[in-house]
């Protein structure tokens, strides 16, 4: 299982931005290791973010995204004490979701 | 001694890279050889083909926008020199009324398409993240809006190469 999403959601003037931070190598498989053999591509290709069941974000992103992603967004109508979810999806068919509550 | 050592180190990666001639193509080589199909299988809106272009023309072409229109209601933050081209910090915002989408492509790294983001109605048409750059480049921000393209770019000079990762 991937490490856990940082996730922080901060409710202002009827706006959430939201600022997420993923655990993940985002290997591009354009390097070699030591033994000069290529290191396979390994990297998020779908990430959305959901808010009361309604996707407020969605993704597709390239190897180009920098290891251990970054992303911020701001959607309209979240308040406080709501959660919000964000899943992603890599290369490998692997997945992690994680929630946070609006602050 | 440290430091020293890990630029040494990104050195010898870039060479590694530039030795594999242009390892660009081994994701096309891997995607033609029907290698990354079962993986694409599961991210199904995932456009291989729009990822896999080679340069931004190919890619726009691929996502449909080879028509995009020059605006200037894109805002593009972005460095001017960025040191570590492994991590570059990139903004976009579209003062464009209805968007759909905004697109991300980096003229000069092996494959141009970074991402794209859907935006819903109710969301801001505002992302940002971090991208790799492989040297220095054009950064293109592709803007779906009522079904038109419009596009932009700004240059970003690189330091130190983001193919080392």
């Amino acid at each position: 299982m991937p490490d856990p999403m940082r996730i922080r959601a901060i409710a202002k003037n009827g706006e959430v931005n939201v600022k997420v931070l993923m655990a993940h190598e985002m290997e591009t498989g354009q390097r070699k290791d030591a033994a000069g053999k290529p290191i396979p591509a390994h990297f998020i290709q779908q990430v959305t973010a959901t808010w009361q069941g309604k996707v407020v974000l969605s993704a597709n992103w390239g190897t180009a995204i920098a290891k251990n992603p970054f992303l911020e967004f701001t959607f309209k109508g979240g308040k406080k004490g709501d959660k919000i979810q964000v899943t992603w999806t890599d290369n490998k068919g692997e997945k992690r979701s994680d929630e946070a509550t609006i602050n | 001694m440290d430091f020293l050592q890990k630029e040494e180190n990104v050195d010898q990666t870039r060479r590694d890279v530039l030795k594999a001639g242009g390892g660009a193509s081994l994701f096309a080589l891997l995607a033609a050889t029907g290698m990354l199909r079962p993986e694409a299988a599961l991210a199904s809106d995932w456009d291989q083909k729009a990822f896999a272009a080679k340069n931004v023309k190919d890619a726009l072409d691929a996502l449909g926008a080879g028509g995009a229109v020059n605006s200037g209601d894109i805002v593009i933050t972005a460095p001017e020199i960025a040191e570590n081209g492994a991590v570059v910090p990139i903004a976009a915002v579209s003062k464009i009324p209805g968007t759909e989408s905004i697109s991300i492509l980096i003229a000069k790294n092996p494959t141009a398409l970074a991402a794209s983001f859907d935006i819903p109605a109710g969301t801001e048409p505002a992302v940002s993240t971090r991208v790799k750059l492989a040297q220095s480049t054009d950064v293109h921000i592709l803007v779906k809006a009522q079904g038109k393209y419009y596009i932009t770019k700004k240059e970003v000079k690189v330091t130190i190469g983001g193919c080392g990762g």
